[in-house]
């Protein structure tokens, strides 16, 4: 498959440099033009990323605005006048899961040297607490005594807010082999205006960017067996790169299943990362997780009012199910020329730096999880979305000390290649990673340690010319 | 004798049909008149760019008119300086829907640094923007250390939610009518929150819709720009796309049909039979929204646009194109956009109590009618597509 793509490639490349002679081959787009197979959207601009799958069904279609607008709603808190959206809090970080996800894309962190406070509204940060010790199969984590196992920023009225977050940077200066000096800028991440009094002396703190959505629902129907597939060769073949499954709690499935999403793969489906989210980052109870995350010590929060169900939980089953059905079939876009010249070199160079020992390129797609919230569009598709799934040592560099499920304090899981190159049409930045530390794709590449180390190595003996190729590459995924 | 006769016909027929061709549209149109049934891309590429031209133009013009009645408005606030800016909200409105269908392409009005978020975006979190029943003092407006100016009101739109309108159309709405608290009728804000001592911050409150307005008129110019004629911009690129620019019309007039109207302005809104739902909810002129819409697609298709000052805008279009290649087929589209425009224009006013009641309900029946009938034209869209050859859309031709 590898082998026919690159001659395809190159037959391409060399059509783009002017030869042209328009014979049918040299024009045929490549096998990875749609990494979405059949539900690839051929979108760019604002909108990109917002696309329902190509080949969706009309009813479906209408399951995906209605749940569009459940996304994108803004909470209220309670009581208000509008029942159908409050309960937001009592503590939260985000009114709307499109507060982070915005219009389906990526998070940023805050400027340089600024304060995620409670005026702050979220720009997509979210920070993760625990302390160490024996966590229970179902949490993955030991949380935060007072602070429970996520930090929130903001609260509604008479309740403390948790804090604020406090962000500085570091520079980490170095050279290319050509002599190019390059300055990456490390984050510390520490706490502010605590509302409940000091925090656990060991607590570890994992800060998340919200990642860009689409393709979840073809992630979603990759076979398990791929993903361990992956591990198995990896640990046979010999070099660095030794991929581990994470294994994680799952509250729809009500067992332990293979985590996929996440960026240390502390999720097994969309289901689950929804229910958790809305309850984590937006104080919204559902069936599945009906407690909201106060802790024992903070009292205000138990007292809040909840929302006007009375003990019910403050998202119903339907609505969550549409919400979820909506994150499973955006679409992933089209990739952008992909058989121009620099771009066809990219591809060669990403090959030559074993990118994709890790960034697996492509799979056939199953079937999702749960039925009633995914949809046969997704099923027996070729995609692209360049990520093995599994959990990688990526070394000091980039590691946050803070295990969670089967993941190390060291190990983060392969994130998806495909859409890179749009975030800064969708969301204006490319800030790139999993607390957005990477200022575009070549300093994310130089972030990678570990495993990738001798990736990393690679790349820095390549030329300007090269490295520009090699980024083209990776932004027309 | 007789072809003396003959001659002198031929020499009288000649001026007439110039000053035909000088009365039916501005220069660029009169020059992609093409002989019957055979159209370019090019040439269908032009035309748009001319109507789109059009269009944003009489939209500019529209909102400059409403900036001068806010103005007004601001400067002596009373009942009927404020039924003027409503007014001149309500005609400006009626060009903007139209442009509609040049979105979803990422052209100038979506593209990377587009505005349109910052120009249209919906539903609004009222709260964010000034006090509401729950909430009396909330809102930006009541912050007094949240300085005012259009680098900060653009900064804010959208931050932390899409749902966090700052900016644009509806914040001027909802500034003009406040919310819409009523079951009979629009927002029925007092021009009182406007005055000193008759509402807290009713200073900031002048200085916001000032503000606003003036940005969306920046914004809409900043796009007109792209469209003009004869300058290094996005229309000059675009006129030279043949194919492609024939592909990002089709992909404009496909995703407002089932993803936007159909989808996010009706099928949500009768999901929910939510008064917040509604498009334009504060001034109860969703049925407006959703004729205009229509009647965008329907321009584009026709290659027809009629003009503020009444005259017609008018050549090559993309149903000649597809009629070049399958006539039938462009017919049936034709066809089909016309009935979307006649059931939109069917739905009746107000919008947020057409959508109210049991599934046989009339009003809901009317809604029902038009979400069936842009569906099928978005289909209808994606066979055209595919027969004039584009296939990379955003949504599948139906599989036969």
């Amino acid at each position: 498959m590898t082998g026919k793509r690159f001659a395809l490639a190159l037959l391409c490349g060399s059509a783009g440099l002017g030869i042209g002679f328009g014979i049918s081959a040299a024009t045929a787009p490549p096998d990875d033009e749609k990494p979405g197979g059949d539900t690839t959207v051929f979108a760019t601009g604002r909108n990109a990323f917002s696309f329902p799958l190509a080949n969706l069904s009309d009813e479906e279609r209408t399951r995906f605005v209605i749940g569009n607008s459940f996304f994108k709603r803004n909470w209220v808190e309670a009581p208000a006048s509008t029942t159908a959206r409050d309960g937001l809090g009592p503590h939260f970080i985000a009114r709307s899961c499109g507060g982070c996800h915005v219009t389906d894309g990526r998070g940023e962190p805050p400027q340089i040297r600024n304060r995620l406070g409670p005026q702050e509204p979220s720009v997509g940060l979210l920070m993760r607490l625990s302390i160490p010790g024996q966590a229970s199969a179902q949490a993955g984590v030991v949380p935060e005594p007072v602070y429970g196992d996520q930090f929130n920023n903001a609260a509604v009225q008479g309740v403390k807010p948790e804090g604020s977050v406090v962000i500085r940077h570091t520079p980490v200066r170095g050279r290319f082999a050509d002599g190019t000096k390059y300055t990456l800028q490390k984050p510390a991440y520490s706490f502010g205006d605590l509302g409940y009094g000091p925090m656990h002396p060991q607590v570890m703190v994992g800060p998340r960017i919200a990642p860009q959505l689409i393709g979840v629902g073809l992630l979603e129907a990759i076979p398990e067996a791929d993903i361990l597939d992956n591990a198995a060769r990896q640990a046979a073949a010999p070099g660095p790169v030794k991929g581990q499954p994470n294994r994680v709690w799952d509250a729809f499935a009500e067992r332990e299943m293979l985590g996929r999403f996440g960026w240390k793969a502390n999720v097994a489906t969309i289901a689950h990362q929804s229910a958790g989210a809305f309850r984590g980052d937006m104080g919204i109870t559902s069936s599945k997780m009906p407690d909201e995350g106060c802790t024992t010590t903070q009292t205000d929060c138990l007292k809040a009012p909840r929302g006007a169900h009375g003990d019910g939980p403050e998202i119903d089953d339907k609505t969550l199910a549409q919400v979820v059905f909506y994150q499973a079939t955006l679409a992933p876009p089209a990739r952008r020329n992909p058989q121009d010249a620099q771009t066809v070199r990219g591809q060669q160079l990403f090959a030559q730096a074993q990118c994709a020992a890790c960034h697996r390129p492509s799979y056939m797609t199953a079937a999702g999880p749960f039925p009633a919230l995914t949809s046969t569009s997704l099923s027996g598709q070729r995609i692209w979305p360049y990520t093995d799934l599994l959990l990688h040592d990526m070394g000091d560099g980039l590691a946050d000390g803070r295990p969670d499920f089967q993941a190390s304090g060291r190990q983060w899981k392969t994130p998806p290649l495909w859409g890179i190159g749009l975030i800064k049409d969708v969301n204006s930045h490319e800030r790139l990673l999993h607390d957005g530390r990477a200022r575009g794709v070549l300093e994310a590449i130089l972030w990678h340690g570990g495993e990738a180390e001798a990736s990393r190595q690679q790349v820095l003996k390549m030329n300007k010319a090269e490295r520009a190729a090699l980024v083209k590459f990776v932004e027309s995924l | 004798m007789k072809h003396l006769v003959i001659a002198a016909g031929l020499l009288a027929l000649l001026p007439a049909s110039h000053v035909a061709l000088a009365q039916t549209a501005p220069a660029p149109a009169a020059s992609t008149a093409a002989p019957a049934g055979a159209v370019s891309a090019n040439a269908v590429a032009a035309h748009y760019a001319a109507l789109v031209e059009a269009g944003y133009a009489d939209t500019l013009a529209g909102a400059k008119a409403l900036q001068q009645a806010v103005a007004e408005f601001v400067k002596s606030p009373s009942a009927d300086t404020l039924a003027a800016a409503r007014k001149q909200w309500l005609s400006a409105r009626e060009f903007y829907g139209q442009t509609e269908a040049f979105r979803f392409y990422g052209g100038p009005i979506d593209d990377a640094n587009g505005p349109e978020g910052r120009i249209n975006a919906w539903p609004m979190d009222e709260s964010y923007v000034d006090g509401t029943s729950a909430k009396p003092q909330g809102g930006l407006i009541n912050n007094r250390k949240f300085a005012i100016s259009k680098k900060t009101l653009a900064a804010q739109n959208e931050r932390g939610g899409e749902e966090n309108i700052a900016t644009g159309w509806h914040a001027i709405e909802f500034l003009l009518w406040g919310q819409d608290l009523s079951e009979t009728g629009p927002g029925e804000r007092s021009f009182e929150d406007f005055v000193d001592g008759k509402k807290p911050n009713a200073d900031r409150r002048r200085l916001y819709l000032t503000t606003v307005t003036e940005l969306l008129v920046d914004d809409l110019a900043s796009v007109a720009k792209q469209w003009a004629p004869g300058a290094k911009n996005y229309r000059a690129r675009f006129e030279k796309g043949g194919q492609e620019s024939v592909r990002k019309m089709l992909l404009g007039l496909g995703a407002l049909s089932r993803g936007e109207l159909a989808g996010e302005r009706l099928e949500v809104a009768m999901n929910s039979q939510d008064q917040e739902d509604e498009h334009s909810c504060f001034s109860d002129n969703t049925h407006r929204d959703v004729v205009n819409n229509a009647r965008g697609i329907q321009n584009v298709w026709l290659g027809a646009y009629k003009r503020a000052d009444g005259s017609a805008v008018k050549g090559a279009s993309l149903r000649e194109l597809v009629a070049g290649k399958n006539a039938a087929l462009a017919e049936k589209t034709t066809a089909q956009i016309a009935a979307s425009v006649s059931a939109a224009e069917a739905i009746q006013a107000p919008f947020d109590r057409e959508i109210v009641g049991a599934k046989d309900a009339p009003g809901r029946l009317r809604v029902q009618k038009t979400i069936d009938s842009l569906t099928q034209q978005s289909k209808d869209l994606a066979e055209a597509a595919k027969a004039v050859g584009i296939t990379k859309l955003v949504f599948d031709a139906p599989k036969k």
